[in-house]
């Protein structure tokens, strides 16, 4: 069937895609608050597929509140880029999620197309099949 | 938030681009909207018996150029979501 053909096309491209953002080293996430940084590396938190960071277990308050405002920080920057883009601020915030998953690094948690949390591995993430490939 | 709750939201806009061509197939309604429409024509119309019967091509209708453009508007944003991630990093 054609509409199947085009799903696994669509698949294979988001994990090529999602291979080819993996090999890009992200050097600049150096600047991370180190409380932030720590959270990710322990699994803690993790990155979700609408552009945001969630948690994977209960957290503690001063992590909420970092988190919280590293949230509205990120939607502050969507919406503007949004705006620029002439896209709502979900649909920006969806493809930032593709890539803030796609460059997550082994031991980080992520949450799959179904919803639910995943560690990085070697390989690369699930994300979504809608999410665009990189160019 | 629900995976399946956004994924309905974004279907339309990001999705539909990356998936699969926008198939226009015409009116092939069932029946009873059919008479509806007539219903609400002859009424309307104060025509009785004035009901046209179109039969929709059996091929859909595929405009490919929708798909173009939501591509290179993904594309855009994929290349602003880098960008942004360059410019803020220490909020990602």
């Amino acid at each position: 069937m054609a509409a199947t053909g085009k799903t696994i096309r669509n698949i294979a491209t988001a994990l090529l895609a999602a291979g080819a953002l993996a090999t890009v080293a992200t050097p600049a996430f150096a600047q991370r608050d180190p409380a932030y940084a720590a959270a990710r590396a322990n699994g803690t938190i993790g990155e979700k597929m609408d552009g945001y960071l969630g948690f994977v277990g209960s957290p503690s308050g001063d992590l909420k509140k970092l988190v919280d405002d590293l949230n509205i920080r990120r939607k502050a920057s969507y919406a503007d880029r949004a705006r620029s883009q002439g896209v709502t601020i979900e649909e920006f915030a969806f493809t930032q999620g593709c890539l803030l998953i796609a460059r997550t690094v082994a031991g980080e948690k992520y949450q799959a197309p179904d919803g639910s949390w995943q560690t990085r591995g070697s390989g690369p993430a699930r994300v979504d099949p809608r999410c665009p490939a990189a160019s | 938030m629900s995976g399946a709750r956004w994924k309905a939201r974004l279907t339309p806009a990001a999705a539909g681009a990356n998936t699969a061509p926008m198939n226009f197939s015409g009116g092939s309604a069932p029946g009873w909207q059919r008479l509806i429409a007539c219903g609400t024509m002859a009424a309307g119309l104060s025509v009785l018996g004035a009901c046209v019967n179109v039969n929709a091509p059996s091929e859909p209708i595929v405009i490919e150029l929708n798909v173009n453009i939501k591509q290179e508007v993904l594309y855009r944003l994929v290349d602003s979501a880098e960008e942004n991630i360059e410019e803020n990093p220490e909020i990602f």
